[in-house]
Parts: structure tokens; sequence; C-alpha cells
């Protein structure tokens, strides 16, 4: 299509290098009706400033490498297309709350180091079963408890979204604490006790503020924000005692 | 792994940023004037333990135009914060399923709601006539 008309894009710079702190460059990017903000953002990248730096990989919402402030708001940078914004300008940040490695890339490794190994991201069954003793089954309707919290991408959008997060960074979080959920709802699962000093810590469940704001970004309509706070409920049960009375082995 | 130098963002002002949250702020800080409230009610309850004059002298203080202007914005305020409490209340219910299936959101909000507005109704008609 001829439809190619301009926009300004205005990003965040910041060189670790050379900047005490991190400024903002506006640049002119031609568009047309289909142009994500990402393929702007590689619009400058490949044609008027090569230094710009940013993470993407797939480019179609499913690996959620290319999170980004897009005015103000925590959206995957594919996700969102240049015509929405225009004849306004595109302002590009980093997303919120985190540091800032350089230009639009964050430093994650608060989440992928710290925040999502703490919640035993995968299924810790009761018993090891070696491989010739077949699979776990499961009815569909025990699939669809965690369905819907399996979906996330790790894009750390909710992250940005959360302010509890950018005030408090010991906050285990919006995704970590779905995820962490997402086992503990999950009918071959026994993990609950090896997880429950991460859920029912002050830095757990009980460090969100129900803004809710989490649930609103997701990409994949995970909503963080119900994981965490049915799970203030069985957190109480857990400290009075009354989840282990209601299920004395562990849900068999 | 290596220390790099990062640039962290202040959070000031961070509510003002974001229409969601200053909607957020307005929903939490609302619970000052039910606390506020609360006390004059208590108030109330103490003056009236201590006879008919203390009492008496209670309630014409409340007709003064500042308390009558409080209990209006209080009622304002109360009013959206309960909105907003019932709003949100289906992200805080515990996992109810019927015949499989997840109770849809609106359900809970709208009969939390429901029930609110139920409740006020009663407590008006009880005071008023009865």
């Amino acid at each position: 299509m001829a439809d190619t008309r301009t926009i300004e894009i205005e990003v965040l710079r910041y060189n670790p290098e050379k900047d005490a702190e991190p400024h903002y460059q506006t640049f002119q990017v031609p568009f047309s009706h289909d142009t994500s903000v990402l393929q702007g953002l590689q619009y400058i990248k490949d044609y008027l400033d090569g230094s710009l730096t940013f993470r993407w990989s797939c480019r179609m919402a499913i690996c959620g490498s290319c999170g980004q402030m897009v005015n103000g708001i925590p959206q995957l940078s594919c996700h969102v297309f240049l015509r929405d914004y225009y004849p306004g300008k595109v302002r590009v940040d980093p997303l919120n709350h985190f540091p800032v490695l350089r230009d639009l890339a964050i430093d994650q490794s608060d989440f992928f180091e710290n925040k999502l190994p703490s919640v035993k991201p995968y299924i810790v069954p009761k018993d090891a079963k070696p491989v010739s003793a077949g699979t776990h089954l499961q009815t569909p309707e025990q699939f669809q408890k965690y369905y819907q919290y399996s979906q996330c991408i790790n894009c750390l959008l909710c992250y940005a979204a959360c302010p509890q997060y950018g005030l408090k960074p010991e906050f285990t979080g919006p995704a970590a604490l779905a995820l962490l959920h997402r086992y503990n709802a999950d009918s071959r699962d026994r993990g609950w006790d090896e997880r429950a000093d991460v859920l029912n810590a002050e830095e757990g469940v009980w460090g969100c503020t129900l803004v809710g704001y989490c649930s609103e970004v997701c990409p994949k309509h995970v909503d963080p924000a119900r994981a965490i706070n049915q799970n203030k409920v069985n957190s109480t049960m857990d400290y009075f005692g009354v989840r282990k009375l209601l299920m004395p082995k562990g849900g068999d | 792994m290596a220390q790099i130098k990062t640039y962290v963002r202040p959070m000031a002002g961070w509510w003002r940023k974001n229409p969601f949250f200053v909607r957020y702020m307005i929903r939490e800080s609302s619970s000052v004037f039910l606390a506020i409230y609360t006390l004059i009610l208590l108030v109330g309850l103490l003056r009236l333990t201590q006879g008919e004059a203390a009492y008496e002298a209670w309630r014409s203080a409340l007709t003064n135009p500042v308390s009558i202007l409080f209990h209006w914005l209080a009622l304002l305020t109360v009013g959206y914060h309960a909105y907003t409490w019932w709003m949100v209340s289906p992200k805080t219910a515990p996992n109810i399923r019927i015949g499989g299936r997840e109770i849809p959101e609106m359900l809970i909000a709208a009969g939390g709601l429901l029930g609110t507005v139920g409740a006020s109704v009663l407590v008006y008609v009880i005071v008023r006539w009865m």
C-alpha cells in the first residue's frame, strides 16, 4: 500500500559509558497502516541510528521480549501500531521499575535470577515417576484450573505496571506469583509446602495492595491480580492450619 | 555476573502519571473519610453514655454546616469506595465453580453492589420510619 506517512518517535537514550542520566531523542519515522511500534524502532536502528538498543525476537506477541512503555503504558511494542498514535507522537521508554541497561534495554536479572526461580516454576510431584511409568493423567476440569495462569510469557509488562514493585523491589511481583499459583493449582503438583514461604511472606501475596493494573496490561490475559488475591485466602487458611485440615494429604 | 552500571529511574509522583493510578489513590484515600465518619459516630456513642444533655449537644453539633458538608463528602467518597471495592472483589474471591464453570466476574461485582444498595435502603427505611 502506498500509504506512507511520517510520525515522530521519541526514544529514551542512555549510554552507561557516557551518560550520567538518560535523555530523549526524537526521530522522524515513515510508516504505513501495518507498521508496529517495534518496526518503527527497527526502522530507526536500520536507517537513522544503528546504536539504538532494544530487545525483540518473534514480532508476534509470543516471545515476550519487546515490552516497552509506549506513551507511558506497558505494551509489547510488536502489539501496538503507529497508526493508532498518528498524528500525535509516540514516546518509547524502557519498562518502568527496572534498572536501565542501555537505551530501551532493561536489566531483567531480578526477575529471571531471583523472583522466577524462587517460586519453583515447575511441577513438584509427590513421587518422582520414571518415564516407563507413563504420563501423569489429568481431567479437562483439572486442566482448566491452571490453564489461564500457564499462559504467561515472562514479558514483565505486569512488573512495569505494578507500583508496589517499583516502590519495594523485594516484592515477588505479579508474574512470579501467578506462576506460583499456576503450579500450586495443578493437580499433578504437590509443591505447596515448598512454595509456602515465598507465598506467605510479606514480600509474597501480602505485598500486593490490589492496584490491579497488572491484569489490565497483561497481553495474555493471565490475570495476575486474581492469582495473587485468591491466594491471600489460601495464605490465611494456611496460617490458621485450615488448609491442612481441608487437605490432609495435600490434595490426594 | 559482572557489575554493570545501570540507571534506576525515580518513583516520585508515580501515581500522577497514569489515570488508573489516580483512581487507585482516590479509592485508597476515600477510606480516610470513612475512618473520620466512624470516629464521629463513636464519639456520639460515648456522649450517649454520658447522659441526655451530652448526647443532645453532640446532635446539635452535627447540624453545623461544616459537619453537614463533611457528611455529604463522606457519603460521596464512601459510595465511590464501595463501588470500586466491589469492582475489584472478583479478584479477591476464592475460586468458586458451579457446574465446572467459574462464576462470571461481573456477577460477583453486581451481587455485591446490589447487596450494598439493598442494605443501605433497609437501614434508611428502619431509621426513617421504624
